[in-house]
């Protein structure tokens, strides 16, 4: 019942009507930058984070929570409409809703996507606010060891289990570690390759490194390839609503993607495609319409989405509660939080509980609008993807230089911006993983406090970490993560033989 | 079976595309085996002048020689790689595009530093990331990227707020505003 008064308390902060408007402007925003070609939601909040640096906390975390899921509504039009996912969570959906689309039936598709990211996102909104209170007090329990123990689940789960290749996973994973290295060591303030260039002191910035890899990276990537690559847009044609059948074929998907996406996204188990592709699975082996599928089947596009939608609103409940990201997304929420030196935890929710019920709230409010405002304004966003490639990719590069430099005014910032932006390309370019460099170079300097922490308690015995049942189970299970793919050969091949 | 016969395929048109070099190993997956390790020097190398003790605590030393330890591991780990998944089919690169985008960055860099201001800079990547995209028109890109760089600079460093960095054209527009 306190969850309820909680919420009922929160639901008023967001809905004040500067908080409503800020709502607003964050999911139409999200939206459009989200649904051009090749950005994600993780990109569209990092480009978006330098506006948000002069609101208040609280007036921004809403635009965010709007932001966020403006984004992936935007991904999943440009996955139904071009077929270029911004990111691997609506690589399920672009499978089937880009045939839809090629058949005439783009409106459906992007209806149900819309519809079920509603559904799942309020469920799995529901779900954070009854999950998260009972998980701040397991948090309350957790030492300096169980949080290590929690972190190093959390690399290996991100970086080697769920990926094709567990190698090129975890050399992401260190990438990203030794990115983190860089700066004044927290503890005993002693410079880390830092060369004598002060203004790496301060570390880097995670913002400069996420429009790195993934805005400046990526430009580079689709210039090194677009002629050899050819876009096609398909226009919506015929009705945007959906007939009887469609709904009756899409509410059971629905429901069992957003069943499988908000476990699997609230444990530290790493992104969205997981649960996108088994909730694809699920539906391919449950439709009654077998021969539809690979030639544009409905239930190929409500499931995956409801799950990438839920999942990501799962991210949410360790990132609250734990001040643990589990995706590139999460950990850009998190730099959202920490740019108002606000940590997520169990004490933002006791400190700040309006600051947190808000942004809850808000959670609900945004998906409210997305489903009111987006139908009925597809056709604006269709035209956002006409732009033409060259002005688009300018303006992205110009965009993501204006944030880096706005963050940080200094001419270091922006060479780092380009070192990154030719890691990110070089590693798309050989198959190796971007979000494990930004998850490790968040959770790296986080998990080394904890551990010397631990380590300083105790007097210095390396085997504290072994000291509380919580981390024995939490390291074991990263054990296990770590050494599955290597031990079971098949993972790998299972995901060989999906495409 | 269905994977193996696309691997022995893949490999099969890997082979034909280097023949004429016939290497054995992928020469990509090499260079980040090395680059790694190359890494994993520097940081080990960067950790050793942190010599020192640190009560209890394992001090700022342990964790990037646990991160140098890693590297080497994966650098090696790569290299095996390399060997035994063989040359792989590598997508082809256009060199000039990323050329241009570099030269683009570089001149808006330079720009940047010499106080040349935020609408010039930016109206130069922007034409050069046009051109690298194959646009023909560098002149009107240049004037495009210009107006996107005013209305960006009239909205973000006069409405938000946000530092921008300023030139002679800035500090016009400063007095104008």
């Amino acid at each position: 019942m306190e969850t309820l008064a909680a919420l009922q308390h929160g639901l008023a902060v967001a809905a004040q009507p500067v908080n409503l408007l800020f709502a607003l402007i964050g999911v139409l925003l999200g939206t459009a930058v989200g649904v051009l070609p090749g950005i994600g939601p993780a990109l569209t909040v990092a480009l978006l984070l330098p506006i948000t640096f002069k609101l208040d906390p609280a007036g921004s975390l809403i635009m965010f929570a709007g932001i966020y899921y403006g984004g992936m509504y935007g991904g999943s039009t440009t996955a139904i409409l071009i077929n270029t996912p911004g990111e691997s969570a609506s690589m399920a959906t672009a499978i089937e809703g880009n045939k839809m689309a090629k058949a005439g039936r783009g409106g459906p598709a992007l209806a149900t996507s819309a519809i079920g990211s509603f559904v799942a996102g309020t469920i799995a909104t529901i779900g954070i606010a009854f999950f998260a209170p009972w998980l701040v007090r397991i948090a309350l329990e957790f030492g300096p060891v169980d949080y290590f123990a929690l972190m190093c689940l959390a690399f290996v789960t991100v970086s080697a289990t769920f990926g094709d290749s567990p190698i090129r996973g975890l050399t992401s994973l260190f990438i990203g570690l030794l990115i983190g290295l860089v700066g004044l060591d927290q503890l005993s303030a002693h410079a880390r390759l830092t060369f004598g260039v002060p203004e790496l002191y301060d570390g880097v910035e995670v913002t400069t490194l996420a429009v790195g890899l993934f805005a400046v990276g990526e430009t580079l990537y689709v210039a090194a390839r677009h002629r050899f690559a050819e876009e096609k847009i398909e226009a919506i044609r015929g009705s945007l609503w959906m007939s009887k059948s469609d709904w009756a074929r899409s509410w059971k998907p629905w429901l069992r993607g957003t069943l499988l996406g908000f476990p699997i996204g609230a444990l530290p188990a790493g992104g969205a495609e997981i649960p996108t592709f088994l909730s694809y699975a699920t539906e391919k082996r449950l439709t009654a319409h077998p021969d539809e599928f690979g030639h544009g089947a409905i239930e190929g596009v409500a499931g995956p989405e409801a799950a990438n939608n839920a999942s990501a609103a799962g991210t949410l409940v360790p990132l609250l509660t734990l001040g643990l990201p589990t995706s590139a997304t999460a950990a850009m929420m998190l730099a959202g939080f920490q740019q108002y030196n606000l940590n997520p935890g169990p004490l933002l929710f006791a400190e700040k509980p309006e600051l947190v019920w808000g942004l809850i709230a808000s959670l609900f409010i945004a998906n409210t609008m997305l489903v009111v405002l987006n139908l009925p304004l597809v056709g604006i966003w269709v035209r956002l993807l006409a732009i033409p490639q060259p002005w688009l990719y300018a303006g992205i590069l110009m965009f993501a230089t204006m944030g880096t430099i706005a963050a940080n005014p200094s001419v270091v910032e922006l060479m780092m911006l380009t070192g990154f932006g030719l890691l990110g390309f070089g590693m798309r370019l050989l198959g190796f993983p971007i979000a494990p460099v930004i998850v490790g170079m968040i959770l790296g300097p986080m998990a080394e406090t904890h551990l010397r922490r631990a380590l300083t308690i105790s007097l210095g015995n390396p085997y504290t970490i072994f000291s509380s049942w919580i981390s024995i189970g939490l390291l074991s299970l990263a054990l296990i993560a770590l050494l599955a793919p290597f031990v079971l050969h098949g993972l790998g091949r299972f995901q060989a033989d999906e495409d | 079976m269905a994977s193996l016969g696309s691997n022995v395929q893949q490999k099969e048109k890997a082979a034909t595309v280097t023949e004429r070099q016939r290497s054995r190993f992928d020469l990509a997956g090499l260079v980040v085996a090395v680059a790694l390790i190359v890494l994993a020097i520097i940081v080990w190398w960067d950790a050793s002048s942190l010599n020192l003790t640190w009560g209890y605590d394992p001090g700022p030393r342990a964790a990037p020689v646990a991160v140098a330890i890693g590297l080497a591991i994966l650098g090696v780990a790569n290299g095996f790689l390399a060997f035994r998944e063989g040359p792989l089919e590598r997508e082809s690169v256009d060199a000039r595009a990323i050329l241009l985008i570099l030269a683009g960055l570089g001149g808006m860099i330079a720009l940047i530093s010499v106080n040349g201001g935020f609408v010039p800079a930016m109206a130069l990547l922007f034409a050069t990331t046009a051109a690298a995209f194959g646009r023909k028109a560098f002149f009107i890109d240049l004037a495009i990227g210009a107006c996107l760089a005013l209305l960006a600079y009239l909205l973000f460093a006069k409405l938000l707020t946000l530092n921008l960095p300023v030139g002679p054209f800035e500090r016009l527009l400063n007095r104008l505003f």
